[in-house]
């Protein structure tokens, strides 16, 4: 908590986006975690996203589960509609929010516990659906609104408050992605958003289900020595070889120059993603490369991070099952609900 | 580690050094700003607790004159404020020094006593305006005799001769220079100091000039010193003069003044006061040109004087031995009013016209054969620093060392000149400069509670209730401005941003997590890679591009993790606490800025 709202200041002179709108048209109520929480600056890069991006704040849909992490939609963006699901379920509500109206800009935050825990099963199916949604992991390793306990992603060994080392192997959500046929996996880190504010807008053009795993220090249960998710320990193993800029159609355009040797690849909506660097023989298309990186690195106990997986091909929730173009509410009511008789003629057709 | 890898060779990054007293001080922008450095946020606190004496006080130990300034300063502090670059007014600064003023209780106590024994040095002050009393005021304390030589019947000099009642009454006047001349200063009223090297005879210690620029600019115009001239055409300080000593009490139905300076607008002014009707103040130049504080230029319109642009006088036109009117070109100026062209001529008809054009220093007095040079025709050679002129132990202040300025240079001056007698008197060099201090203190109370009023208040700047039109001219000396009320003050005193709690930061504590970076509403706050070649690029390379180049920028040390550093521009920082609240390791803290100021034989002390 704070003692105080942030001050409006009037004059502020402040940078508009396509639409008019200053960073200030999106943002939400002051957060109520602890001072120093990873979590709030992901909250502060996704509005930096959305922003730059020029999305209306009133197509955004924000949802999460259950945890510190899950509260945070309540700080950006309150123009959006928002739903606080129960834990590990956001998956579900985000996938029905997606499926009744394709126009909205579904933004899940979710935490490690939620999403890796009680809630891996939802995840693992909107994962298979390819819901088309930006999907983050504000991963601490720890359940930071229960105090504490190791969550699923806590690395072997990594030591609580205590000191009390956790003994079970964690769960890679972008491994588990790579897996379940994802086809947007990137790593960031809360305390770099020159990295991370990238990685979100490429995440929100994508036209799938992008899953963004961020690790987000918990400063009040796992920031200590002997923790492997602090914020010293993440900057001494990040591992950052895989550079890749996003020209987005929409937003700010900043500089449009396209280096030499860059893999490229066009997203959905248009927008590029440009891999500058990437290390010797990587694709981020290929997914067996990608799984071998990822399992290699952490072998060397790397953290490694970037836009590390990229499928533009294959087709989404809405496409795979040809629903309608229109959202669900535009639809006259007897098209939506045919009615008793039109349901008889459907039941007949199966007997 | 990548991220951690230097892109560019690394130059050694300028940290900045807070422990030099300027660079918080500057942070300040009233207290910068103020010739006299008075604590402004700290007595707006007081008044905002209803401590008006030590209000009044703290002010008092500064500028010398609350109750006078908090009715005439020029006030330099509030187009300083930092409230003016966030809603585009600053805080009613000196109307609140008004309230201490208004509202003190008993401050006996805190006022400055004479020592009860004397040192046997003697002082000499040529004039009895604000910079000889300042003097006064500082070395009474320390056992010097200070005699004044003052020309008038009364003290106060242009406070009382020139500045009318119905801006700063007599009694205000009276009870605050009584409070330096009750200490024993010997005063010589109607004394006249006609020779310099006579005054150097008389055996003082040290003499000091604050006889002020007491000559009116001259319009030679065509018709200026024919008969009618010498009656009907005033110079506007001696006329001034005249009203507040009782020799003028009228003026024709129809004034014209020359001039478009504070000086012209209390001739305007008070020519409303005295029968004129029809009153036009004539400026040479557009609008934005002005001299005058907007303010004066506010008062004088609402009181129907009729401000006329782009008029260049040519002629006073007298008729059968009458003034009759003025010949005026009107004129039309280029972008920036540097080249003017006459477009035609123009007759204005009045009653009297009166000179408002400037005024200039004269020393008749002062024999040019003495060692004391002077550094053009009018002015002596003085040292801005120590006051001092070319003879050791004769000093200036005031309007008469540089030229006319106003009432807080005078005092500031006075400060100084004291410094300069002190040392000059004790057998040290002028030039030796007692240092300024600071301190520092936290003013954390819990996690988010801080011992000051840190939330924003959104008001806007409170106006102050005045006389009513219709009564506003019963008496000459009525006073206009009624000063604040309880709501006015209750309000205005929150709008202050408290810039003097400084953001307090402590790089080796900081974890980088960006809790300060993502809450400061503002965004002022960036952190970087020591990579930039200069300060220009370095203000182009921050979240928010620090555009407002007279605003310092502050760069910590190295931080631990990674070796970037934190970089504040202060410009815009609204002292809200907002980072410090949010920082997990207290890195950040909201501490109390004292600027430790030295007084004549007082070193510098805080609180
Ligand atoms: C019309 C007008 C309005 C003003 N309004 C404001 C205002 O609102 N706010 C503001 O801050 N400033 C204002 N000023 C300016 C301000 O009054 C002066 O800057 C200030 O008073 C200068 O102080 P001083 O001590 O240098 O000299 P002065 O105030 O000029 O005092 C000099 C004294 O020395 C005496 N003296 C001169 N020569 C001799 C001598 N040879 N022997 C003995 N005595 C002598 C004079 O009689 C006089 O009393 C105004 C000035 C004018 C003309
Ligand atoms: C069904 C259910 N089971 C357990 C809980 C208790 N609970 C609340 S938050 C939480 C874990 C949150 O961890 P994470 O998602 O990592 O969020 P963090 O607080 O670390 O950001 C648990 C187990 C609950 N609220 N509901
Ligand atoms: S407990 Fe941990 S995760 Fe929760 S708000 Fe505090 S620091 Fe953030
Ligand atoms: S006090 Fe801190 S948070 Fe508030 S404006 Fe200043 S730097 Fe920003
Ligand atoms: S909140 Fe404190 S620890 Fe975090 S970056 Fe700012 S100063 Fe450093
Ligand atoms: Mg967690």
């Amino acid at each position: 908590m704070t003692s105080i709202a942030k001050p409006q200041i009037p004059l502020l002179p402040l940078e508009r986006n396509q639409l008019g709108l200053t960073i200030r048209d999106y943002s939400g109520s002051m957060s109520t975690l602890c001072a120093g929480c990873g979590h709030d600056s992901v909250t502060a890069a996704i509005q930096e996203a959305l922003w730059g991006l020029s999305i209306a704040p009133y197509q955004v849909a924000k949802l999460s589960g259950i945890g510190c992490s899950s509260k945070t939609p309540q700080y950006f963006d309150s123009a959006a509609v928002g739903f606080n699901s129960v834990h590990g379920r956001m998956a579900a509500v985000a996938s029905g929010a997606a499926a009744a109206n394709r126009d909205l800009v579904v933004v899940g935050v979710s935490g490690d516990g939620d999403s890796l825990s009680i809630g891996l099963g939802n995840l693992a199916h909107a994962i298979r659906r390819n819901v088309r949604m930006l999907y983050v992991i504000a991963n601490n390793g720890v359940y930071g609104l229960t105090k504490g306990q190791f969550s699923a992603s806590a690395d072997i060994g990594s030591r609580s408050r205590k000191g009390e080392p956790n003994l079970l192997p964690p769960v890679d959500p972008m491994l588990l992605g790579l897996s379940l046929g994802a086809t947007f996996l990137a790593r960031g880190f809360s305390g770099d958003k020159a990295q991370l504010v990238p990685i979100l807008k490429a995440g929100l053009s994508h036209g799938g289900f992008a899953l963004v795993d961020v690790i987000s220090p918990c400063v009040q249960f796992n920031d200590h020595e002997g923790s492997t998710k602090s914020f010293r320990y993440v900057r001494e193993h990040e591992l950052q070889d895989i550079d890749a800029d996003i020209i987005p159609v929409r937003g700010q355009i900043h500089s449009e120059q396209t280096p030499g040797s860059v893999t490229e690849v066009e997203l959905h909506d248009g927008s590029r993603v440009l891999f500058r660097a990437v290390p010797e023989g990587y694709d981020p298309r290929d997914r067996v490369r990608v799984g071998s990186y990822l399992v290699e690195s952490a072998r060397r106990g790397e953290i490694a991070t970037g836009l590390l997986y990229l499928d533009e091909t294959t087709p989404d929730m809405h496409q795979v099952s040809a629903t309608t173009q229109d959202r669900l509410w535009d639809l006259p009511f007897d098209r939506l609900c045919p009615g008793s008789a039109e349901l008889a003629k459907f039941q007949a057709r199966l007997r | 580690m990548a991220e951690l890898a230097p892109r560019r060779t690394l130059v050694p990054i300028p940290v900045t050094d807070v422990e030099d007293p300027s660079y918080f001080h500057k942070v300040v922008d009233c207290q910068w700003a103020c010739p006299a450095h008075t604590d402004v946020p700290q007595y707006i606190r007081l008044i905002g607790q209803g401590r008006y004496g030590d209000a009044y006080l703290l002010n008092r130990k500064s500028n010398v004159f609350p109750g006078i300034l908090g009715r005439t300063c020029d006030r330099p502090c509030e187009p300083a404020c930092r409230r003016g670059r966030v809603d585009g007014d600053a805080v009613a600064i000196c109307r609140l020094k008004r309230v201490a003023s208004d509202l003190r209780e008993d401050v006996g106590s805190g006022l400055p006593r004479a020592a009860e024994a004397k040192n046997g040095k003697r002082v000499a002050c040529v004039g009895a305006g604000p910079a000889s009393l300042t003097v006064a005021n500082d070395l009474m304390p320390l056992g010097y005799e200070v005699t004044i030589f003052e020309r008038q019947q009364l003290p106060g000099g242009l406070m009382r001769t020139n500045i009318p009642a119905f801006r700063l009454p007599a009694q205000v006047l009276d009870e605050e220079i009584a409070v330096i001349l009750d200490m024993g200063v010997d005063i010589r009223y109607g004394t006249e100091i006609r020779s310099m090297r006579e005054l150097l005879q008389m055996g003082y210690d040290a003499v000091f000039v604050g006889s002020g620029a007491p000559r009116g600019k001259e319009l030679e115009l065509p018709g200026r010193h024919d008969e009618v001239g010498e009656t009907h055409i005033h110079i506007g300080i001696d006329w001034l003069e005249s009203i507040a000593f009782g020799h003028v009490n009228k003026v024709g139905r129809r004034v014209l003044i020359i001039g478009v300076g504070n000086t012209a607008m209390d001739c305007c002014r008070s020519s409303r006061r005295l029968g004129g009707e029809d009153i036009r103040v004539m400026a040479r130049r557009p609008r934005q040109y002005f001299k005058a504080s907007p303010w004066e230029l506010e008062d004088a319109e609402e009181e129907g004087v009729q401000i006329v642009v782009n008029h260049a006088p040519r002629r006073f036109l007298v008729e059968d031995g009458r003034l009759v009117g003025m010949e005026f070109d009107q004129v039309e100026w280029d972008e920036g009013a540097v080249h003017s062209k006459t477009v035609g001529t123009v007759r204005i008809d009045c009653d009297d016209v009166i000179l408002a054009i400037g005024q200039e220093n004269a020393f008749p007095w002062i024999e040019r054969d003495l060692p004391l040079e002077f550094s053009s025709p009018q002015l002596a050679a003085v040292d801005e620093v120590t006051m001092q002129s070319t003879i050791p132990g004769v000093f200036f202040g005031g309007d008469a060392a540089f030229g006319a300025k106003n009432i807080i240079w005078a005092v500031e001056h006075g400060h100084q000149a004291a410094i300069s007698i002190d040392n000059h008197c004790q057998g040290v060099s002028a030039a030796q400069r007692p240092a300024q201090t600071m301190r520092l203190t936290s003013r954390k109370m819990g996690i988010t509670q801080w011992s000051y009023h840190n939330d924003y208040n959104p008001h806007g700047r409170q106006e102050m209730a005045r006389v009513d039109l219709k009564r506003r001219f019963e008496r000459l000396n009525l006073e206009v401005e009624l000063g604040f009320g309880p709501e006015e003050t209750a309000r205005e005193v929150q709008r202050c941003l408290n810039c003097d709690i400084q953001t307090a930061f402590q790089a080796p504590l900081c974890i980088e997590c960006d809790a300060c970076i993502d809450v400061c509403p503002v965004r002022c706050l960036t952190i970087i890679r020591p990579d930039w070649a200069d300060e220009e690029e370095l203000r182009t390379r921050l979240n928010a591009p620090a555009e407002n180049r007279s605003q310092a920028i502050f760069v910590s040390e190295a931080l631990p993790q990674t070796g970037r550093v934190m970089v504040k521009d202060e410009n815009l920082c609204v002292h809200c606490g907002l980072c410090a609240e949010r920082c997990p390791t207290a890195a950040w803290d909201m501490a109390r800025f004292e600027l430790g100021i030295p007084y004549a034989g007082r070193p510098a002390e805080v609180g």
